[in-house]
C-alpha cells in the first residue's frame, strides 16, 4: 500500500509550488496523461470492417477506416485516411483525405493528400489526388489526375526553367547522342 | 559437397550480375526533355502514357506538369493478344482507344511500334495523330537492329535526360526496325520535331502536331 502511495504521489504538485513551476503543472500533467489518452483514441478511431462484411450502399463517416471486407457504392471519408486491406474488395466511388490500397478497387479513388496503391493491392478506375503512389507489382487500369494548382506551385523547378545541366556519369558520357540526318 | 571458397565469389557475382539485370540499363535520352518542355506551358495537360505502369513515371510526370494521365497498357493487350486469332492486332487497334479526338497533350509510345507489324504500326500512329492536340507532341522510340525474340521494356524516367529500361517477363516478340522514312510516312499529319539516334542504337523522335491551315 505505502509503494503505491509513492507511485500516485510521484508525478503530483512539488513541494514548494513557484508561480512558473505552477503554471508548468497542468502541462506536465496533460503530457503525463496524453499517451494513454492519444493510445485509446487511435484504438477507438480506427474502425474496421472484417473479412466477412458485406456492405452495399452508402459510408460516411469522420474516423480512419479499414475495410477487409466487401463494399459496393460509395465510401465518404473526408478529413480521414481509408486503407483497404489485403482482403478487401470494393466497388465504389471513394473520396478520403487518404487512401491506402492493399486489396482490390474497381471505381474511382478521390483524394486530397495521397492515394497509394501498395504491392499487390489493384484500382481499375481513375484517380483524382496531388500526389499517387504505385508500387511495383500493384496493378493499375485507368487515369491518374494530379492536376492541382497546389501541387504544381509546391512541386520543384519545371524541366524548361531548369537551366544548371547535371554532371554527365560515366555511363552516360560513353553514350552520347548524335542528331539524325 | 564439400565447400569450395571460389563458390562464394561465384555466388557474389551472379548475385550481383542479377541485381544489375533487375536495374536495367541507364541510357541518356535527348528528347524526353523536349517532350516535357512542350508540355509545361500548358494548363494542365493530358498524357497519355502506352507502356506499362511505372509508379515513379507517374509520380515524375505528375508533380512536374500537375497533369492528367491516361495510361494505356498496349503492351499487355499485345502480350495477351492470342498470337493465332483471325482478326488482325491492326483491327483490335482501330477501336482500342476511346478518347475524343484532339484532347491528348503528350503521348509517350516508347518502343511499343518496334513489336507492330506494318499495318498495326500504321493504324496506331493514325489512332494517336486524331487524339493529339494542336501543337501536342508525341515521343517514341525505334530500335535500329532487329530481334527474333525481343522482350518488352519498362522505361522508368530517372529525370530529364536519362531513362532506365528494364525489360520484364512479357513479350517474346519480334521487333522490326522500321526505316525512317516509313516512320515519317505513318505519322503523316505530324511534324518530326526532334529525331535523334543514341549510342544505344535508339532512335528518337519527337513529334508535333501542327496547326491545321484551312
Amino acid at each position: 500500500m505505502w509503494k503505491r502511495d509513492e507511485a500516485v504521489r510521484q508525478p503530483a504538485q512539488p513541494a514548494v509550488p513557484t508561480n512558473e513551476a505552477a503554471a508548468a503543472a497542468p502541462a506536465a500533467a496533460a503530457q503525463a496523461v496524453r499517451p494513454d489518452t492519444i493510445k485509446s483514441q487511435n484504438v477507438r478511431d480506427v474502425v474496421n470492417i472484417g473479412k466477412s462484411v458485406v456492405i452495399k450502399g452508402e459510408l460516411n463517416g469522420s474516423e480512419d477506416l479499414t475495410i477487409e471486407g466487401h463494399v459496393e457504392g460509395k465510401i465518404e471519408l473526408r478529413d480521414h485516411v481509408l486503407t483497404i486491406g489485403p482482403n478487401g474488395k470494393i466497388k465504389a466511388e471513394l473520396f478520403a483525405k487518404s487512401v491506402v490500397v492493399l486489396g482490390e478497387v474497381i471505381g474511382n479513388v478521390s483524394a486530397s493528400e495521397k492515394v497509394d496503391i501498395r504491392e499487390n493491392g489493384s484500382v481499375e478506375g481513375d484517380i483524382t489526388s496531388p500526389r499517387v503512389a504505385i508500387a511495383e507489382g500493384a496493378h493499375f487500369r485507368g487515369s491518374v489526375d494530379m492536376a492541382q494548382k497546389t501541387s504544381k506551385a509546391a512541386s520543384g523547378p519545371r524541366p524548361a526553367e531548369v537551366k544548371p545541366q547535371p554532371a554527365p556519369q560515366p555511363v552516360m558520357q560513353a553514350q552520347q547522342a548524335q542528331k539524325v540526318g | 559437397m564439400l565447400w569450395d571458397p571460389r563458390n562464394k565469389d561465384r555466388h557474389e557475382a551472379a548475385a550481383a550480375a542479377a541485381a544489375l539485370g533487375d536495374a536495367g540499363q541507364l541510357f541518356p535520352t535527348k528528347a524526353l526533355r523536349k517532350f516535357l518542355a512542350s508540355l509545361t506551358s500548358r494548363e494542365s495537360p493530358v498524357l497519355m502514357d502506352l507502356g506499362p505502369v511505372v509508379g515513379p513515371n507517374v509520380t515524375f510526370l505528375g508533380e512536374r506538369l500537375g497533369c492528367k494521365i491516361i495510361l494505356e497498357d498496349l503492351f499487355g493487350d499485345l502480350d495477351r493478344y492470342p498470337k493465332a486469332s483471325e482478326t488482325p492486332f491492326a483491327e483490335y487497334l482501330k477501336t482500342r482507344l476511346k478518347h475524343e479526338p484532339d484532347s491528348v497533350d503528350g503521348i509517350l509510345c516508347w518502343n511499343f511500334f518496334d513489336f507492330l507489324d506494318l499495318p498495326s504500326a500504321q493504324v496506331l500512329a493514325r489512332s494517336l495523330t486524331k487524339l493529339l492536340r494542336t501543337d501536342g507532341a508525341l515521343l517514341a522510340f525505334f530500335a535500329t537492329i532487329g530481334a527474333a525474340d525481343a522482350r518488352f521494356s519498362k522505361y522508368v524516367i530517372m529525370d530529364e535526360d536519362s531513362v532506365r529500361q528494364r525489360s520484364y517477363s512479357s513479350g517474346g516478340r519480334k521487333q522490326t526496325a522500321l526505316p525512317n522514312r516509313d516512320i515519317i510516312r505513318m505519322f503523316e499529319g505530324l511534324k518530326v520535331s526532334e529525331s535523334f539516334l543514341l549510342k544505344t542504337n535508339v532512335r528518337e523522335f519527337l513529334f508535333r502536331k501542327p496547326a491545321q491551315t484551312s
